[in-house]
């Protein structure tokens, strides 16, 4: 509890004075720490602590939002004032706040912010070290840890009263390997909504398949041109599917028209093998919550089954307009930014086609395992993918390592076109932005397979 | 908050560190009021009304240093955030380079940098504001929809204070509009982006802003893929000013030192072409990165990076100037109070040509006209300077605009493109894509389009 429940039901009480037809009070202290290692040094140490609160009045399509630094019952009452007084109705009584929340945070083993700083450090020195002996190409290692924790306390005019403390743990080792004038650069994470405890089962391995990866890539040939059958590989390969479903399927840009998916619920949008899910209640996964930050528990929700698309991605606001249930999807960076829907942990479930053989019966194709990233434009549907890690498949075999290779498309199209779902798993972390807010998200797959892609090379 | 009254949280909480045991500390203290608007359909969707106020501390131990930052600034909260900075520094390595910058001049006065007019201006004009883009925009023929317009502004001071010398403060005050408009037939979408920046709301053209989304959009209308080729392509502005924050991120310092950019051990080589010309200005008034001083305290100052085909300059902060033994150039930039100062650009500025956009593509003949591009942070490799990224835009025929093309690739590499730009457009302006970028539209000789 980060507010008292008679203060938190004056600021909704002041919230509503003119009218309204919902307040919320969203209470946050946020804190963390990172680290750096950098040519073989530690540093960049940062630590930093916020506390606040984002106070929001809805009144019919209207969505006022005001936030506060600290949480002094003046500033808040204040802040509350400034909002209800555009509105000139007569009061709106809320609902009484109960004093006990609903929801508690996932359990931690070891507090991060327990453990003594040199202790980070040195894990950095055995990543730097790991890193720097897999191979002589390796030439630049750069590691980076950090904790973060938000302990959010949200309180509603409809009696809602949740709370939620998060702590997440990460390592992301980036590592540059050189030969002959050319350079190439590979990447790995492990991250977690878990305490320290996530760092004891060897979390070195990271920066040796970091140095793997771009020592593979150093010797790469430029990625060739043109349409062909693609393979992405499990785990990290889940972020085009994130990026292009996952994000035409929050209900925001549905309802803005501004989605390929807007008008499609119950429609084929795939072939009857692929069925998909969003889960913020996966136990300790990075994206992960006992709650959204409005409050709604976390719960996993059917995006496609069997081809079929069954739910938009939903906060409370965007569920109210189509008349259903938030699916505890309305997240926020921080107290200063308004709740949107957004992805936690997606994911396509695996489905029964043995990961080798998908690439066995390709003749001529291209193997991506993981992605530097994408952009995806929601209302067109269009994508591109930067490649981080690819390979051309020749006579269904896995041959040379491609560089510079990007997946470009467009996403009801490349859908349709999946024709095989692996038997295999693995989630992967990583950051997703979208109106200027970060939120921590996990993607997941086993392989998948996609006839008739684009690949955009650099080969001439 | 009155800017003394933060250089006074400034200092006290530089004596906090120097409390905590630290040899030398440095503060960053800002507040700052601001306002989101998004408007759809004729509708306020959302209203925000943003107040923030926190302070950063940046403490040296022995060559070594540490940051923290926190949003409680009464003489119990800037104690913790000393010590948690102190503490910071602990852990560090020892690295010869880390110190505090020296005191280098007094920074000048910039006029221009705020408008009261941010302040004064009524949120009801700022609503009719953004409407009267959504409208304009609207208007414009096969225009289906606006997905939203947003109006942002912002007010708000910063102030320095350091144990070594420099300390200062100043005001500071932006505002921007952008939408994305849908253009429609026959179940086809295509979308436009149209924007406006400025100092205060007075300076955003809601008729231009509205008019070149929906323009844009419903040129896209029909469009297909490029043909895969190499051929001449003319960069529109807002590309060319990304191409440019690419340009000025691999000329930070920090990157050459560590060995991650295509620029390093190039100082004084000629490099590029002749047409181009790029110079980093910190203290153009029309600039929203412009401040009398960097994060640091240095005074901020106008830089030649490529002129007259040469590479003349890195971006350098105190830190790597004193590892690169050079001067700084006034390039630490704060992202907020948040964040340690880092080697950034501040305001790019592409020195205009002499051709107009319609003389560029008449010189280009047969190619391709680029106005969007995606991925640039996936697809480009900022160590080698390879790029391959997904583009959008129109195909240049007998040296007019033609058909419009999407879902296509561009890619080459940085130093290649910097050497084949053939010229550089007369029409000038400020992007905000890539940073702050005054920019303009390029001719590059030769690229790869991968397409059909």
């Amino acid at each position: 509890m980060l507010i008292d429940s008679a203060v938190a039901e004056k600021v909704l009480e002041r919230a509503l004075s003119r009218g309204g037809d919902f307040a919320e009070l969203f209470c946050e202290d946020r804190s963390g720490f990172s680290l750096t290692i950098d040519e073989s040094r530690v540093e960049r140490p940062l630590a930093g602590r916020e506390r606040g609160a984002g106070i929001r009045v809805i009144r019919g399509e209207v969505t006022r939002f005001a936030h506060v630094d600290g949480l002094a019952e003046e500033d808040l009452l204040r802040a509350a004032g400034d909002l209800s007084s555009a509105i000139g109705q007569a009061a709106t009584r809320p609902e009484p706040v109960p004093a006990s929340a609903a929801a508690d945070g996932a359990e931690v083993e070891v507090d991060p912010a327990s453990v003594p700083a040199e202790r980070k450090a040195d894990l950095l020195r055995e990543l730097d070290e790991r890193a720097r002996e897999a191979g002589r190409e390796v030439t630049q290692v750069t590691v980076s840890y950090s904790e973060g924790r938000r302990h959010v306390d949200v309180a509603n005019s409809e009696g809602l009263r949740a709370t939620d403390d998060r702590t997440r743990v990460r390592l992301g080792a980036q590592v540059v390997a050189r030969r002959d004038g050319e350079v190439e650069t590979g990447f790995e994470t492990l991250g977690a909504l878990r305490g320290f405890e996530l760092l004891t089962d060897d979390p070195g391995r990271i920066a040796e398949e970091a140095a793997q990866k771009a020592i593979t890539l150093v010797g790469a040939d430029p990625a060739p041109a043109g349409e062909t059958t693609v393979v992405v590989g499990g785990g990290f390969g889940g972020v085009l599917f994130h990026e292009m479903t996952g994000h035409g399927l929050e209900a925001d840009a549905v309802q803005k028209g501004a989605s390929v998916y807007a008008g499609q619920m119950g429609e084929k949008v795939a072939e009857s093998l692929l069925t998909a899910y969003d889960d913020g209640s996966m136990p300790g996964e990075w994206g992960s919550g006992a709650i959204d930050d409005e409050g709604t528990p976390c719960r996993r929700t059917p995006l496609i089954e069997e081809g079929k698309l069954s739910s938009y991605i939903y906060d409370r606001l965007r569920a109210r307009r189509d008349g259903t249930e938030s699916t505890g999807n309305g997240r926020r960076e921080s107290f200063r930014d308004l709740p949107i829907p957004r992805m936690t942990n997606t994911y396509i479930e695996p489905g029964d086609a043995d990961p080798e053989a998908i690439i066995a019966e390709v003749d001529r194709g291209f193997y991506a395992v993981s992605f530097g990233g994408g952009q995806v434009e929601p209302a067109t549907g269009d994508f591109v993918f930067g490649v981080a890690e690819g390979y051309l498949i020749e006579d269904g075999k896995v041959t040379r390592p491609c560089r510079g290779a990007t997946l470009i498309g467009n996403c009801l199209q490349a859908l349709t076109r999946i024709d095989a779902v692996g038997s295999d798993f693995e989630m992967k972390t990583g950051f997703c932005g979208k109106a200027g807010q970060r939120a921590p998200v996990g993607t997941g797959q086993g392989h998948v397979r996609i006839r008739g892609m684009t690949v955009g090379g650099t080969a001439a | 908050m009155a800017a003394d009254g933060l250089e006074a949280i400034g200092r006290r909480a530089v004596e906090a560190a120097i409390g905590a045991g630290a040899e030398d500390a440095e503060a960053w203290a800002e507040g700052s009021r601001g306002r989101e608007i998004r408007v759809h359909r004729d509708e306020v969707e959302s209203l925000t009304e943003a107040s923030e106020r926190g302070v950063g501390v940046r403490a040296w131990i022995g060559h070594r240093s540490g940051y923290a930052f926190g949003t409680d600034l009464s003489d119990q909260g800037l104690r913790e955030v000393a010590e948690a900075a102190a503490a910071a520094a602990r852990v560090a390595d020892a690295d010869e380079h880390s110190a505090p910058p020296e005191a280098a001049g007094e920074a000048e006065e910039i006029e221009g940098l705020r408008d009261d007019a941010v302040a004064t201006t009524e949120t009801t004009e700022v609503i009719e504001l953004a409407r009267s883009i959504e409208r304009t925009a609207l208007a414009v023929d096969r225009i289906t929809g606006v997905e939203e317009v947003v109006y942002v502004d912002s007010d708000g001071e910063s102030a320095l204070a350091s144990s070594r010398g420099p300390s200062g403060s100043f005001a500071v005050s932006q505002c921007y509009a952008y939408l994305q408009t849908l253009a429609g037939d026959d179940g086809e979408v295509q979308t436009g982006l149209g924007f406006g920046v400025g100092r205060s709301p007075r300076d955003l053209d809601p008729e231009a802003i509205g008019t070149e989304a929906a323009e844009e959009a419903a040129s896209m209308l029909g469009a297909g893929k490029p043909g895969s080729r190499s051929c001449p392509v003319v960069l529109a502005d807002r590309v060319a000013a990304s191409f440019a924050g690419f340009i000025g991120g691999a000329l930070c310092a920090d990157e050459v030192q560590r060995g991650r950019s295509p620029f390093a051990d190039r100082l004084g080589q000629e490099l590029a072409a002749p047409a181009f010309e790029l110079v980093d200005d910190g203290l153009d008034p029309d600039g929203l990165a412009s401040s009398p001083f960097d994060g640091e305290g240095i005074p901020r100052g106008r830089t030649r990076l490529i002129s007259e085909r040469r590479l003349l300059a890195y971006l350098h902060d105190s830190y790597t100037a004193r590892r690169g033994g050079a001067a700084s150039t006034g390039s630490a930039s704060r992202g907020s109070y948040r964040s340690p100062p880092v080697v950034s650009p501040s305001n790019l500025i592409i020195e205009p040509g002499d051709p107009s956009l319609e003389q560029l593509l008449a010189e280009a003949g047969d190619g391709v006209y680029v106005t969007e591009v995606a991925g640039l942070h996936s697809g480009v490799n900022p160590v080698t300077g390879n790029f391959s990224v997904g583009a959008t835009g129109r195909e240049i025929r007998g040296g007019e605009l033609a058909d419009p093309v999407r879902e296509f690739t561009i890619a080459g590499d940085l130093l290649g493109t910097l050497a084949g730009i053939t010229a550089v457009g007369s029409d000038s302006r400020w992007v905000p894509f890539g940073g702050s970028v005054r920019s303009s539209p390029l001719l590059v000789g030769e690229m790869s389009v991968g397409g059909a």
